[in-house]
């Protein structure tokens, strides 16, 4: 595999230092993107984002759960990722490796930080229990850039949450009492770095030869969620470009979960 | 609809002596294929049945790893039947496979040792991953229907066409596939896989309790519906020459929306 990266590297070097990409694109656009809402019954809130040839579905579970000890007025947020073994010849069958993990993590960061859920809203009144928010993320297709492609699912299948009706202290599955209430929309934006530049969107075979990657999560006003993995290194300047592009950029994908 | 609080069996037939969808009971609940819906497998498909939606990817033949797992005969072919934590209208599952998932892809994988081809590639090994999107009773029939569909989208050679169905008895009648209600409260379930051309059955459990004249009547129903299910199979698959273009998991599709 280190011999693929190697050349990988140096192939994607040589294209960059010409301004081209493999499939064509300019350094800063995103591959087609489309969602899908609600494409699941029984899951409280889904959602499927078609980033080019990768696909990432979201499903959202609600429960009532016991509240963490020291937040008993909060409801519970947790998000899982499964990388299906069907999603690519790269994922095996088995408990979730760290690359499942770094994801679900993120993602839950850009969600939590942002306040998208406003967890003192789902205190169920007169019992100790709250109302849990499980999002899961199954990944069906990899070619790259799972975290947008995450991030897109998991905020789309929220946006699109019914809460089970409430029976005195039971939920009442397949029946609903409005939506998932939600303050704003996080999206992020991931740039692949190469050598001394950087772009867009990797696709799995950029990924392949990067040097590392640099993932912002944003909402209109604040950076909220940020996440650098590879062992190169960036610089202020970086950051701070990386940070303007994703404001531009997280409008264009917010405006795609609000269609 | 059934609710967390009812635990008392609900009447299983409506006041006309239809079931409580509808249906006749020889009758299928909607069911639609689309095949090649994944970009990186080898072959892939999509069973929409009823409310159940079943994503079935396959890869290989390829490496078989762990080594102790191949054979110098035969390829190994590994089935794995494993349910998203959001596939249930009940609570949030746990991830990993249950014992129950774990017996299902045992029964599912020797079922497909009957039909591919496997002495073709020795020291190899054909995964065939079934991804239970959504869940409502008969997920094993539509689980090796999926993967019959994607094992021959990837051009694994097969001797037959594996088409499963489940037949059950539900108020005293045979009835053909049961719902996620009829599962639960009926008095007998008998999930059955058949090889089309042979008629031979791969995979057949059951539970309940059903009579010699009974257990082979609710036989012949089920190879009956299984004729249904390969028409439906192969159409899809013929679907996937004419189609082109991309390629997505259409998860939104309810039967009838499909061609056929």
């Amino acid at each position: 595999m280190e011999v693929q990266e190697e050349l990988k590297h140096s192939q994607l070097l040589s294209m960059l230092a010409s301004g081209k990409r493999e499939d064509g694109r300019d350094m800063l656009t995103y591959r087609s993107i489309s969602l899908q809402r609600n494409p699941l019954q029984n899951a409280e809130g889904s959602a499927v984002c078609h980033l080019g040839r990768t696909q990432v579905l979201a499903g959202v579970k609600i429960d009532l759960a016991t509240p963490f000890p020291d937040r008993p007025e909060e409801g519970v947020l947790s998000t899982g990722a499964e990388f299906s073994p069907l999603g690519s010849h790269l994922f095996e069958p088995g408990p979730p490796r760290v690359e499942a993990i770094e994801l679900a993590r993120v993602v839950d960061r850009g969600i939590r930080s942002a306040n998208m859920i406003d967890l003192s809203s789902l205190k169920v009144e007169g019992v100790t229990k709250v109302k849990a928010v499980y999002v899961d993320l199954w990944i069906m297709d990899h070619d790259g850039n799972l975290f947008d492609a995450a991030m897109l699912a998991a905020v789309a299948a929220l946006a699109n949450t019914r809460m089970p009706k409430m029976e005195g202290e039971k939920l009442v599955r397949g029946e609903y009492e409005g939506n998932l209430p939600i303050s704003c929309l996080p999206v992020s934006c991931t740039f692949g770095m190469a050598g001394n530049t950087y772009l867009l969107d990797p696709t799995l075979d950029e990924e392949k030869g990067l040097d590392g990657r640099f993932t912002l999560a944003t909402t209109p006003d604040f950076v909220c969620a940020a996440q650098k993995t590879g062992w190169k290194g960036v610089t202020q300047k970086d950051i701070m470009e990386f940070v303007d592009i994703s404001f531009k950029k997280g409008a264009e994908l917010r405006r795609l979960i609000q269609q | 609809m059934m609710t967390g609080a009812s635990k008392s069996k609900p009447p299983l037939l409506r006041e006309d002596g239809k079931r409580l969808d509808g249906r006749a009971f020889d009758e299928l609940r909607p069911l639609s294929i689309e095949a090649r819906v994944l970009n990186d497998a080898a072959g892939s498909a999509l069973v929409i049945w009823g409310k159940n939606k079943i994503l079935a990817g396959v890869f290989g033949p390829r490496e078989c790893i762990p080594r102790h797992d191949e054979s110098p005969y035969r390829a190994v072919i590994r089935c794995r039947y494993n349910m998203a934590p959001f596939c249930s209208l009940e609570e949030h599952g746990r991830s990993g496979p249950s014992r129950r998932s774990q017996e299902l892809s045992k029964v599912i994988s020797e079922a497909f040792e009957n039909v591919v081809i496997a002495e073709s590639y020795p020291k190899s090994a054909i995964d065939v991953f079934i991804d239970v999107l959504q869940s409502d009773g008969g997920t094993r029939c539509a689980a090796v229907t999926a993967a019959a569909v994607a094992l021959a989208d990837a051009g694994i050679p097969m001797k037959d066409m594996v088409s499963a169905v489940a037949v059950g008895k539900v108020e005293g009648h045979l009835a053909l596939d049961l719902s996620k209600e009829e599962d639960n409260w009926g008095d007998s379930d008998n999930p059955v896989a058949f090889a089309s051309r042979n008629g031979e059955v791969l995979l057949y459990q059951m539970d309940g309790q059903l009579t010699r004249e009974e257990l082979d009547q609710a036989m012949t129903m089920g190879m009956a519906a299984s004729k249904k299910v390969h028409a439906i199979q192969t159409a899809a698959l013929r679907r996937v020459y004419e189609r082109g273009g991309e390629v997505s998991v259409p998860l939104y599709l309810t039967p009838g929306e499909i061609r056929q």
